[in-house]
């Protein structure tokens, strides 16, 4: 096995997850439940593809994926700030719309039920092995600037503050409601280009693609409980399981159906708290009346 | 948040509201819910260009207008009512099983195993108890390991049962692909006891459905739920568990028992759903036979409002919806039910509520 071509796949399947890891620990941080980025990236990939499809340049394709993102966001702040519906309920729906709008248009504008029309991307430089495509070094950028923006700016003072106590942001004068507000949009957008870059690289929209990638980044973001360097970290050790397992498949002594279940029950043993207790921001989860 | 008079007034009580509220509340979020679906899908059918008047009827022919139809949708409607019951038994006790899909798969494929290793001739009734019993422990193993995990860990049910589903279905392809398999297909040989007899043996105009037996202890499996959750001991633990952990807890209740008990048991139900395609459909496992009908569950619980024979009523409306998807594709595709699916669990989650806050603030002025 080549150290520099399984780090250098390490960091294309990392991509996916680095993104939507990031919007997820803004909006839980905010105190909003992610369990909608599998959602969020599905419906970014397939607006990247019609997009770009219908224009003829990926930028558009992005562009269009970032509001993919944005519009299942958009539903689910909706529902669960202003209307306070319970988060997991409507997270774990958001999913299911995002596979039904998908597959719906999908045969609306594509007719077909398994796979868009092949699209082009960034990049292509075989040598160049994926880092000609400038949404890598955009994913490799997300968690480093969510970082600063979550430590470093009022906003991610206030952002914190709505999802650690709530009340007290309130007394102080911020407005919960609209931080949430924007920190489910920002994770909308940047797991809309988690899905972008993985339509993008595949050069085409296939049925439920995303395929458990966004469940794979929430656990990251509690594996690393709700730092997003830490976040990252986890995303690129998931993504080392994730290149083994591709690597291992030639190989016959282990079934692949078990070498497929290994990100999986890393992640199970992530959540089983292997690596310390987890303590969620305060008021995860919690409506704010 | 601190628990303000305010607070406690919108947390459901157990049963000091008078039964016409609380039958407001139960119903009206499933009529708004289903209110929206019909608007979203007015919109789909039309961005088809199709009249929705039209695929509206043809989707009711397609279902209730003829007994080959309406016998779908009862064989449909059987493993919808197994696997929303599971839903629904999980969140009366606050635990969220998305796990549905895996534990129904695993409840086919141990009900297969168990026909299988039946001799044939084996009666009806011993075969049918077995391989239910066998399909519950598989689906409650499944179970148990997310309630295990929240209990012993605190590891999120929602996310452990999402990678489960994963783990569990790769699992049994590589029995079946590996192991099991009739060549050059992904199921299993038929199995030698335990076939249901089908609808169609008793009334002739329900020929080529798949409606069995298994609708019977469906509803069977409904009234037991029913009584456990609302006539049992353990039902009134597991209730107040879901309503108040902290507070159960404080009752004098083991709460995570409570939970290792209704998740297992969950899973035990899903389980037991495989049997209506295992027994009384195809008589084998089939690799994927599970795919859609768990998620489908968590829609059936809601719109049902986690009561047993609300869900009974609510697998009718998606088994329906499932069944009509099929009766229109010619002209709109099936897909239009996956969207409303999802439309109508958002719009019951988000009025619920809604619904209990407006119709508080509008008793309390006609208090005034």
């Amino acid at each position: 096995m080549n150290p520099v071509s399984f780090l250098m796949q390490m960091i294309r399947i990392a991509i996916p997850y680095l993104f939507a890891a990031s919007g997820g620990v803004v909006a839980e941080r905010s105190g909003i439940v992610s369990l909608t980025l599998e959602g969020f990236m599905l419906g970014g990939a397939f607006a990247a593809v019609v997009g770009t499809h219908y224009s003829g340049s990926p930028w558009v394709g992005v562009l269009s994926g970032m509001l993919g993102g944005l519009f299942f966001a958009a539903i689910h702040a909706i529902t669960t700030i202003r209307y306070r519906a319970d988060q997991v309920v409507v997270g774990v729906a958001i999913n299911l719309l995002a596979i039904g709008v998908t597959r719906f248009f999908l045969k609306l504008f594509f007719a077909s039920s398994s796979n868009s029309p092949r699209v082009t991307g960034f990049g292509g430089n075989i040598k160049a092995g994926g880092f000609d495509n400038p949404l890598l070094w955009l994913g490799l950028l997300a968690a480093p600037a969510v970082a600063f923006v979550i430590y470093r700016t009022p906003f991610g003072l206030r952002v914190r503050a709505a999802g650690e106590h709530p009340q007290a942001a309130e007394s102080v004068g911020v407005s919960v409601k609209r931080v949430r507000y924007l920190a489910v949009a920002i994770s909308g957008i940047l797991a809309g280009l988690g899905g972008v870059y993985l339509a993008l690289d595949q050069h085409q929209f296939t049925d439920q693609m995303t395929a458990g990638r966004g469940f794979i980044a929430i656990s990251a973001v509690i594996f690393g409980r709700w730092n997003p360097i830490r976040a990252a970290l986890a995303c690129l050790l998931f993504a080392a399981a994730e290149t083994l397992q591709i690597q291992l498949q030639g190989n016959h002594a282990i079934p692949s159906q078990f070498i497929e279940m290994i990100p999986y029950i890393l992640v199970i043993i992530a959540l089983a708290g292997v690596v310390g207790k987890a303590v969620p921001p305060a008021a995860l989860g919690k409506a704010e009346d | 948040m601190t628990a303000s008079p305010a607070a406690t007034d919108t947390m459901p009580t157990f049963a000091a509201t008078p039964w016409r509220e609380r039958a407001e509340e139960a119903l009206i979020p499933p009529l708004v819910a289903l209110l929206v679906a019909l608007i979203c899908g007015d919109l789909l059918i039309l961005s088809y260009g199709q009249s929705p008047a039209v695929v509206y009827r043809l989707l009711l022919e397609g279902t209730w207008g003829n007994a080959y139809g309406f016998g779908q949708v009862l064989y449909k409607a059987t493993t919808l009512a197994f696997t929303g019951l599971a839903v629904s038994f999980g969140l009366r006790a606050g635990l969220f099983n998305i796990g549905g899909e895996s534990q129904l798969a695993a409840g086919g494929f141990a009900a297969a195993l168990m026909g299988l290793v039946l001799p044939g001739g084996t009666p009806l009734a011993i075969a049918l108890v077995l391989c239910m019993a066998a399909a519950g422990c598989a689906g409650g193993a499944v179970g148990a390991v997310p309630a295990y995990l929240k209990t012993r860990f605190g590891a999120h049910e929602v996310i452990v049962t999402i990678m489960l589903n994963f783990i569990v279905l790769a699992l049994l392809n590589w029995f079946i692909a590996g192991h099991l398999h009739v060549p050059e297909t992904l199921h299993t040989p038929e199995i030698h006891a335990g076939v249901l007899p089908r609808l169609a043996d008793l009334d002739p105009r329900f020929h080529g459905s798949a409606a069995n037996l298994g609708l019977l202890v469906a509803l069977i499996v409904a009234v037991a739920v029913w009584f456990y959750l609302f006539r049992a001991r353990g039902g009134y633990e597991l209730r107040a568990v879901g309503l108040q952990p902290e507070a159960a807890e404080y009752g004098g209740i083991n709460v995570g028992r409570v939970w290792m008990k209704a998740l297992t048991f969950s899973g035990a139900i899903a389980g037991m759903g495989g049997i209506n395609y295992v027994l009384g459909y195809k008589h084998y496992y089939e690799d994927g036979f599970a795919s859609g009908a768990g998620f489908m569950g968590i829609a059936v619980a809601l719109v049902g409002r986690n009561h047993p024979f609300g869900v009974l009523l609510a697998a009718f409306f998606f088994a329906t919806l499932s069944q009509g998807g099929l009766a229109i594709h010619a002209f709109v595709p099936k897909q239009m039910m996956d969207v409303l699916q999802g439309v109508v669990i958002i719009a019951v989650a988000t009025s619920v509520p809604e619904v209990r806050r407006v119709l508080r603030s509008a008793r309390r002025r006609s208090d005034a």
